[in-house]
C-alpha cells in the first residue's frame, strides 16, 4: 500500500474510522504470521501472539510516527509479542539463548555439488517437497532463523531488519549468509530428488544434424 | 587476485543480494565461468530461496484472517462503546 494512503487512512482511523484499521492490517496479515510463527514454531501460539500485536497495535496507533513505515512498527510491536510469549513459554531469558547461539560454532560452508537440475515452483504441488523445506527452516538456529525470516521470507531490507533486530547491517548479512548456508547444505542433496526427470535422448535430432 | 572456492562461498549471499562492489563481482563471475561445483552451489542456494518464498511452501493456518478480524471487530466495538461513554 503506498505510505501516502496509509498515513491518510491511519489519519481517518484516529479520528473515528474505527473499521479502516481492518483494511490497513490486511497487506500485512501474513508477514507477520510467518514472522511470529518463525520464532515460536506453535500454531497456537502463533495465532494468539498475532492477534495480540495487532490488538496492541490498534490501541497503540496514536502513537506512530510517520517517520517509519507502519509496517516496521507493525513488525516491531510482533516481534515484541513474539519475544514476551517465547519467555513465558520458556521461562527462560531469550536474551541469554541469543547470547548462546551467537556462540554457536557451525559450520557454514555449503554442500558440494557437480551440477544443479533447477526445480520448477510447481514441484510444490507435492506436500513432501514443502514440508523438507519447512523442516530445514525450522531447524535453523533461532537467530539464524529470526533474520532469515525477515529478509528472504517477508522481503525486508536489510536496513529494516538492522532497525527491528536492533543490531547492526554486518550482523544482518552475517546471520543471512549462514542460515542461507545452513539451508543449502541441508536441502540441496535432499532437493535434488524433486528435479523434473530429464526428457529421454531424442536420437533422431543427431541423425538430422550430423 | 584470484579467487578460490572457499572465497567465492564467503560471498555468495551478498553476491546473490548484489551488495559486492563491482571488482569483486567481475572476480566472482570470472571464477564461476570456470567453476562447476561454485556454480551449482549458487544456482541451489538461488532455487532454495525461491522455493522459501512461494506462498504453496509456508502456508496460513485455514480460518486464520477470519479469527483474526473477528477478534478485532470485537476489539473496535468494546472501543467504539468506551468512546461514546466519555
Amino acid at each position: 500500500m503506498p505510505r501516502a494512503n496509509e498515513a491518510e487512512m491511519i489519519a481517518r482511523i484516529l479520528a473515528g474510522e474505527r473499521e479502516l484499521f481492518h483494511e490497513l492490517i490486511r497487506p500485512y496479515e501474513r508477514m507477520v504470521y510467518l514472522t511470529v510463527s518463525a520464532m515460536l514454531k506453535n500454531e497456537a501460539d502463533t495465532e494468539d501472539t498475532v492477534q495480540d500485536a495487532v490488538i496492541k497495535a490498534y490501541r497503540n496507533l496514536a502513537a506512530f510516527r510517520a517517520e517509519s513505515r507502519f509496517s516496521t512498527w507493525l513488525m516491531a510491536i510482533a516481534l515484541n509479542e513474539a519475544r514476551g510469549r517465547l519467555r513465558r513459554i520458556k521461562r527462560e531469558n531469550v536474551e541469554s539463548l541469543d547470547a548462546e547461539l551467537e556462540m554457536y560454532g557451525g559450520d557454514f560452508t555449503p554442500a558440494a555439488l557437480m551440477d544443479w537440475h533447477p526445480i520448477p515452483s510447481e514441484a510444490l504441488e507435492s506436500k513432501e517437497l514443502a514440508d523438507k523445506i519447512k523442516a530445514a527452516v525450522a531447524e535453523l538456529p533461532f537467530l539464524y532463523r529470526e533474520v532469515w525470516t525477515l529478509r528472504d521470507l517477508d522481503e525486508l531490507k536489510t536496513e529494516e531488519t538492522a532497525v527491528l533486530l536492533n543490531v547492526s547491517i554486518q550482523v544482518v548479512k552475517t546471520r543471512l549468509h549462514r542460515a542461507r548456508m545452513l539451508l543449502q547444505k541441508r536441502l540441496a542433496p535432499v532437493l535434488k530428488g524433486f528435479a523434473p526427470q530429464p526428457a529421454p535422448r531424442r536420437s533422431w535430432l543427431s541423425r538430422r544434424h550430423p | 587476485m584470484k579467487l578460490k572456492c572457499k572465497h567465492v562461498w564467503m560471498y555468495i549471499s551478498d553476491y546473490i543480494d548484489n551488495s559486492v562492489d563491482a571488482e569483486l563481482r567481475a572476480q566472482i563471475e570470472r571464477h564461476l565461468e570456470n567453476c562447476e561445483i561454485c556454480s551449482a552451489i549458487l544456482d541451489s542456494t538461488r532455487n532454495i530461496l525461491y522455493l522459501t518464498a512461494d506462498a504453496r511452501t509456508f502456508t496460513l493456518p485455514v480460518g486464520f484472517s477470519e479469527r483474526l478480524h473477528a477478534r478485532l471487530s470485537s476489539e473496535l466495538q468494546d472501543d467504539g462503546e468506551i468512546s461514546r461513554r466519555k
